[in-house]
């Protein structure tokens, strides 16, 4: 055998190597640290956890209060995001696939998908906090719902575009107008497809703290007024992680877990559900 | 193929029958403008986080011009403002976490699109994309209480004591280890990256013809020489897109970074350092700005922070928009 031929030979040995090998390291430092949060997280958590208001300072308490408010805040912000999405989702692939105005929206909607979320919590800051003069909830919303929107349209394109053309225009053959055939032909052909947009849309909100910062801020009471300050879990979760307490950080632990669970676990339930639709259809 | 249906009943001849003439026209006409407005608000909402933004910060770029973005300050005192440290934090931080990402992003893609046997690769892709969604502040949580101190007692010390007094690069290893500082923020950056850049990276190296890659086989190459030769190149401008999407969300990651960051508004050569980013001094210090100017500055910082983003994603965004126009034709 040749020198040249021995040398590919061990190139390719050696990257295959370092492509096995990074592939090992990157599951497995991902998946050490979902372990630590899940066995840290079950050891500190508690009955207390679902049914206490976070605590005052070295006290005792649990999450309840936090929970409820981040549920009811990324439930208004879907309430507002829903109808923008699926509406610019349905001008996008149902009204106008090719004009000049489509490509930019998509284009703009592409960079806010991945714009830093930060600058949306700053935007609702100066939109709804500093005229109202105060925190709320409401902004808090807004600012979640300013996140959802473009992962809600960007799904329910992609999805519109997927239905067959010759369904539209045997549904116009009929006779049908345009908002009867969206309604009645796409969406009810691609409905998971458009569930899961959602679903998505929702377990990335879930999750979202620096928004959250500034137009909720946070509080630690039993009480969830959505137009002042409002309890919310991620926010707790860093509030309880930057105290000295020890007995505050497990409940941190906990609320890391929680999160982390209803984050994958949306997740998971979303990937059955295409991979569900994905066998029909075949 | 394009098969579009013409939508424009009652203009071009087709007649609607009875039941929508008067009252589905009309709808038709409203859910078309409705979906329109919701289309522009997107438009709209980039405008008015530009306009407003702007419009915030305006106090600070009347007192301080230009100089904000050289000059090296940060002092609610004196209420002086200069955006030096916090643009440098972000940076090298988010620099340095895809010099640590891209490889095993890379070897990911890799291995799944070239070795992997065919069992193993929808577990291994489906693991990567549920990773990706793992919101921010478990991953800083996690590096505030598990990656810092293992950071402060072994890993800080070690590259003190083996890189610090090396020439040329010991600079970026001295001083005490904090634990806290760049050099950790960036690993934090680089694990939260990487699933997204494994996915990115191995969809894109999926859109290579097999055929190239078949024959490329068939006269002999290895499994590297077709990666590096076939696939890589065929792929060169969305890969680029892609390493510029994941900086641009590196770039404006928050919560991962201001648990580890160490929020010192100074500049140090030394990675073991604490530093700051945009996102992070933002997140840390505007609840707490008590004066006009201090929010003005940190609404400034945000509006940098948005422009900047929004030209790297805006340009990897084309990249790889090239790419895909290019397969069309």
């Amino acid at each position: 055998m040749s020198f040249h031929y021995q040398r590919r030979i061990w190139t390719n040995r050696l990257f295959t190597f370092f492509a096995a090998a990074s592939a090992t390291i990157g599951i497995s430092l991902l998946l050490i640290i979902l372990f630590r949060i899940f066995s840290e997280g079950i050891s500190a958590f508690s009955f207390d956890t679902f049914t206490r208001t976070t605590p005052s300072p070295g006290g005792e308490g649990g999450l309840i209060n936090a929970i409820v408010g981040s549920l009811m805040m990324s439930a208004l912000a879907m309430i507002i995001a829903i109808p923008v999405g699926l509406l610019g989702g349905v001008y996008l692939a149902e009204y106008d696939r090719k004009s000049k105005l489509s490509s930019v929206v998509r284009f703009l909607n592409d960079i806010l998908l991945s714009a830093p979320s930060i600058c949306f919590g700053m935007f609702a800051y100066e939109i709804m906090v500093r005229p109202m003069h105060r925190f709320s909830g409401y902004a808090g919303a807004v600012a979640l719902a300013f996140i959802a929107i473009p992962v809600i349209l960007r799904t329910t394109e992609d999805m519109l575009i997927l239905v067959p053309n010759q369904l539209r225009e045997a549904a116009a053959a009929l006779g049908a107008p345009i908002w009867h055939i969206v309604a009645t032909i796409s969406f009810q052909t691609v409905r998971h497809g458009i569930i899961t947009g959602l679903l998505l849309a929702f377990a990335r909100i879930a999750g979202e703290t620096a928004p959250l910062l500034f137009t909720a801020l946070n509080n630690q009471f039993w009480n969830i007024p959505m137009d002042g300050p409002t309890p919310n879990l991620p926010v707790t979760i860093y509030q309880l992680a930057l105290s000295p307490y020890p007995n505050w950080h497990r409940l941190a632990w906990a609320g890391a877990m929680i999160i982390t669970l209803v984050v994958l676990s949306l997740n998971i339930v979303t990937r059955l559900m295409t991979d569900r639709a994905i066998k029909k259809r075949a | 193929m394009s098969l579009s249906v013409d939508h424009r009943f009652g203009e071009g001849g087709l007649v609607p029958p009875l039941s929508f003439r008067k009252t589905g026209l009309s709808v038709d006409a409203y859910v078309k403008n409705a979906s329109l407005f919701c289309a522009v608000l997107i438009v709209g909402l980039v405008a008015a986080m530009l306009v407003v933004l702007a419009y915030a910060a305006a106090p600070t770029f009347q007192t301080f011009g230009f100089s904000f973005f050289t000059t090296n300050v940060w002092n609610p005192v004196t209420d002086h403002y200069g955006a030096v440290s916090a643009i440098y934090g972000t940076v090298v931080t988010s620099f340095l976490a895809l010099l640590m990402a891209l490889p095993v992003g890379f070897g990911i893609a890799f291995f799944l699109v070239e070795l992997a046997p065919p069992s193993f690769v929808r577990p291994l892709r489906i693991a990567i994309e549920l990773l990706a969604g793992i919101p921010s502040i478990v991953f800083g949580f996690w590096g505030l209480f598990v990656l810092a101190p293992l950071f402060q007692s072994s890993i800080q010390p070690f590259l003190i004591d083996h890189l610090g007094g090396m020439p040329l690069v010991g600079g970026l290893f001295a001083g005490p280890a904090f634990g806290v500082g760049l050099l950790t923020a960036s690993c934090i950056l680089a694990i939260m990256v990487l699933p997204f850049l494994a996915a990115f990276l191995t969809d894109v190296f999926n859109t290579v013809s097999p055929l190239l890659k078949e024959s490329a086989y068939a006269i002999g190459a290895t499994r590297w020489e077709v990666m590096r030769s076939i696939v890589v190149p065929s792929t060169g401008a969305s890969v680029m897109g892609g390493i510029m999407l994941a900086l641009g969300r590196a770039l404006g990651e928050t919560m991962a970074v201001t648990f580890v960051i160490g929020n010192a508004h100074r500049l140090s050569a030394s990675l073991l350092a604490p530093g700051t980013t945009i996102s992070a001094s933002i997140a840390n210090e505007f609840n707490e700005a008590t004066n006009a100017l201090h929010t003005s500055s940190l609404l400034a910082l945000g509006l940098t922070l948005f422009a900047i983003t929004f030209v790297i994603l805006a340009c990897g965004k084309g990249l790889v928009l090239m790419l895909e126009r290019g397969k069309g034709a």
